[in-house]
């Protein structure tokens, strides 16, 4: 496949057949990389693609089970991340790995400082250090401690330091995650400069706009496999959303008729305008009505995530306002949310959802608890009741209620969360991945109490990468791309095919003609 | 007080430890136990530990919670200087008991307030915040006595050091009180429970609602007050303030009671009896190793390795290898998890 693209001599790194597995767990299987000098080429797939393992291996930080690695024709298996370096692979994550407090030239020469004497030459290292940063148009202090500067422009350090180090293969991990839009330019800029020097660079993101502005080819994995390796100029967007998400565009659409897309005009529960975040979701308008599933759809990284944490106060929007029952409201923190009626089950539940060394009766009554306040404890007896009446509800398979939460399993340990909110009563309820790493018997437990929680009346908004569950419990699905509310999908128009085209759209206007060209559509595209 | 033990057993080593040390005490010296009533007041070697131990106690009550909470504060015994210093001068000055008594806890409190504003908005760790006042609290304390080291002669003072309620040593009883009012605080409302909650996941705890620098700045006013009673103690009991000396290094001992008491320092569950009993197991010895004539010297080592004993039978990697419940295992099926895939194309 790659062998019309490749140049004459041999291409810059050639992975074939690479594999790698952690305790039973294919995390790569058999997949084939080229990176020809002077490429940039992105690397794209969603969560569990095996893209960071792919790196990784790269890097030294894994060894390969099978497969090889040649550089210019000569194979390679580096040890660790030195090792790489000295093979020429030098890698840059999104958090920068230098040392912040150190100065600009002690990182670029860290671990090779310019000696004289047995002594660092600290003159000479600035000299260097001015020399080496003056190409990337960055004319900066490098006698202040790297902490000091922005994301940017660490980052561009952090590259300088890897090409400086004789890179000829450079891995961007992310780069512009956190960066804005100025920021990414100048980015695109140093990249495009390498690019011209004849270095390959590996480009990880999940901007599918950044890929068709800066890269010349794309490879995608999905699942521990190769998808395909494309020319970006050969592959238009639907077709590579397409591949990512692993689906077939001709296959029928097959779901549940839920009626033409009627406008709703009961007034909304909760309405949020222009409300955004700088660096994490550009503003956005949404409002949720009572007993309404409102879906958020998207690749990840699209602000999917970000959104929900904005309504429900996890991180404080600097623009916009929100109102509930047309009240205008203040959301400072989770507390806010929760005296509201909000409940809200993260992504990450170890981290920021249970409470691991607390029993399960414990951590279901906490929400309900903190809402009533420290002086008024709910008695012993009543939170037995609580608990043990969620536990026959949602099915949580515990022994009892006394048992630390850590010891369930991640679907009980979910149910036990859902517990927690469900208990507040709560009259919207947010859940972020309600299934992910979740066993399927839970999985179908999980989504059959969604659409139970809506016929009763709460609101629910829910982030899930599994378009096919979107389809089938929500009428209402927001799309988002590169952290932009994008498209919003009404009644009819909600359908596996409509989503993905949506999240593939490279200008707004392209859905928007499409679906008015639809009977009876209502959707609303934003940018 | 510890809800969650799986049963007594839990709290073995600790009880089990106080027992050995007092009966090493009673083989050492035969007298140990035996109780006279003099003067309305009770004197022995066993009310010499309680008597003696209370100020540790205090401490470690107020450092359970705070420890509880993931945190830990250094500035306790600095803390005791400032109450002492204050009360002492204040009496040299002629103020009223219950003036001086309100002075003191009220200095306790803000020192509390200082550190809980530092660790709970601040966000600065705790180990670092409280090192803070521990350093500058006794220059405070310096201040206040200006540089001497103060004398009173007031009886009313006096008697919180020395006197007695009910044939009780009023340390022993103030200690009990505090321990009493701590445990009805934290268990009778639900401030127990999100103590519990902040210090195994300030995260989750905060995304339930809870309202993590209330509880923060709480423990650590709580804390304050507790020192507070702790230097009103010491300084009533000589009758005078050593800005220098009055607490010194009982920060120490009083974490090592908490330990000892079997609360993590990684925070969550906590005993605040165990705390306690901590505490008596470090005055025990304290005590016997003074009244058996050894070198102050040896008390250190001694100490130092009843500790090591205490912990060792409390940590997890020791009980491996005892015979204990089978329960420590994840219980639903862990099934291979549903690969994230943006298709619903399931397995």
């Amino acid at each position: 496949m790659t062998a019309s693209t490749a140049p004459p001599s041999a291409p810059l790194l050639a992975i074939r057949g690479l594999s790698k597995a952690f305790l039973g767990v294919q995390a790569l299987d058999g997949v084939d990389f080229t990176l020809r000098h002077g490429e940039i080429h992105a690397l794209l797939g969603e969560n569990g693609a095996g893209k960071s393992t792919l790196i990784k291996t790269l890097t030294g930080v894994y060894q390969r089970d099978g497969g090889t690695v040649a550089l210019e024709g000569r194979e390679i298996a580096p040890r660790g991340v030195e090792e790489a370096q000295r093979l020429h692979i030098g890698t840059v994550y999104q958090e920068v790995n230098l040392l912040p407090n150190l100065s600009v030239a002690e990182n670029l020469f860290l671990g090779r400082q310019p000696m004289r004497w047995g002594l660092v030459d600290r003159g000479a290292m600035r000299r260097r250090a001015r020399a080496v940063l003056q190409p990337y148009g960055l004319s900066i202090d490098v006698t202040a401690p790297l902490g000091r500067f922005s994301v940017a422009t660490q980052q561009i350090i952090a590259i300088a330091r890897a090409v400086d180090m004789s890179a000829k293969v450079l891995i961007l991990d992310e780069p512009t995650a956190s960066l804005d839009a100025q920021e990414v330019a100048v980015l695109f800029k140093v990249m495009r400069t390498l690019r011209s020097r004849g270095i390959g660079i590996v480009f990880v993101t999940h901007f599918l706009d950044q890929v068709y502005e800066v890269c010349d080819s794309i490879t995608v994995l999905r699942n521990g496999r190769l998808v395909g390796e494309r020319r970006t100029a050969e592959l238009p967007r639907l077709d590579l959303v397409a591949m990512m998400l692993g689906r077939e565009l001709e296959a029928a659409a097959h779901r549940i008729d839920l009626g033409p897309a009627e406008v709703d005009s009961r007034p909304p529960l909760a309405s949020f305008k222009g409300f955004g975040k700088a660096r994490s979701v550009e503003p956005f308008d949404l409002d949720i009505r009572p007993g309404e599933v409102v879906a958020l759809a998207g690749l990840l990284g699209s602000g999917r995530t970000e959104t929900v944490r904005l309504v429900f106060g996890m991180d404080r929007a600097d623009k916009g306002e929100a109102t509930v029952d047309g009240r205008t409201i203040r959301l400072k923190g989770p507390r806010d949310a929760v005296r509201l009626g909000f409940g809200f089950c993260p992504e990450d539940r170890k981290k920021e959802g249970i409470v691991g060394e607390l029993s399960v009766r414990e951590n279901i009554i906490l929400a309900l608890q903190a809402r009533q306040g420290w002086l008024k404890p709910i008695p012993r007896r009543r939170q037995e009741e609580i608990a043990d009446r969620f536990i026959r509800l949602l099915d949580i398979r515990t022994p009892d209620a006394e048992r630390p939460i850590q010891l369930l399993s991640g679907g009980n340990q979910q149910k036990a969360l859902l517990a927690r909110w469900l208990a507040t009563e709560p009259r919207l309820l947010i859940l972020d991945e309600p299934t992910r790493g979740i066993d399927v018997g839970a999985h179908a437990e999980i989504i059959r109490l969604i659409e139970r929680l809506c016929a009763d009346g709460m609101a629910l908004l829910v982030v899930s990468s599994e378009l096919e569950e979107i389809v089938a419990y929500s009428r209402r699905v927001v799309v988002l791309r590169d952290r932009r509310h994008v498209a919003e999908l009404r009644g009819g128009e909600v359908s596996v095919e409509r989503i993905v085209a949506a999240i593939a759209s490279e200008t707004p206007n392209v859905i928007a003609s499409e679906s008015t060209a639809g009977a009876g559509s209502g959707a609303e595209v934003r940018q | 007080m510890t809800l969650s033990a799986p049963g007594p057993a839990r709290n073995l080593p600790q009880y089990g430890a106080l027992i050995a040390v007092l009966l090493a005490n009673w083989l050492l010296f035969p007298d140990f136990f035996a109780i006279r009533l003099q003067d309305g007041r009770l004197f022995g070697s066993l009310i010499d530990v309680l008597n003696r131990g209370a100020p540790v106690a205090l401490l470690a009550i107020g450092m359970t919670m705070v420890i509880a909470t993931r945190g830990v504060d250094l500035s306790v015994g600095a803390v005791m200087a400032i109450s002492g210093a204050i009360a002492a001068t204040m009496t040299g000055a002629g103020w009223s008991l219950p003036a001086v008594l309100a002075a003191s806890l009220a200095a306790g409190l803000l020192c509390g307030l200082w550190n809980g504003l530092l660790v709970a908005v601040l966000r600065i760790q705790p180990i670092i915040a409280t090192l803070i006042l521990m350093v500058a609290g006794r220059g405070i304390a310096q201040l206040v006595t200006e540089g001497q080291i103060v004398t009173f002669t007031s009886p009313s003072l006096a008697f919180i050091g020395s006197g007695s309620f009910l044939t009780v040593p009023m340390p022993v009883v103030l200690t009990i009180v505090a321990l009493a009012v701590t445990a009805l605080l934290v268990r009778a409302t639900a401030l127990g429970l999100m103590i519990e909650a902040v210090g195994v996941n300030r995260l989750s705890s905060a995304g339930a609602g809870v309202n993590t620098p209330v509880v923060l700045v709480a423990v650590y006013v709580w804390c304050g007050l507790c020192a507070a009673v702790a230097g009103l103690i010491v300084t009533a009991d000589i009758r005078g303030a050593d800005a220098n000396n009055a607490g010194l290094w009982l920060e120490l001992d009083a974490i090592l009671a908490v330990v000892v008491g079997g609360t993590s320092l990684l925070g969550g569950r906590f005993g605040l009896v165990l705390s306690v009993v901590g505490a008596l197991i470090i005055q025990s010895m304290n005590t016997g190793i003074l009244l058996s004539g050894f070198k102050p010297e040896f008390n250190l080592i001694v100490k130092a390795g009843v500790l090591l004993v205490v912990l060792l039978l409390q940590s997890p990697a020791l009980t491996l290898f005892l015979p204990r419940p089978k329960a420590a295992r994840p219980i639903g099926t862990v099934k291979p998890p549903v690969a994230p895939t943006s298709g619903g194309a399931k397995p």
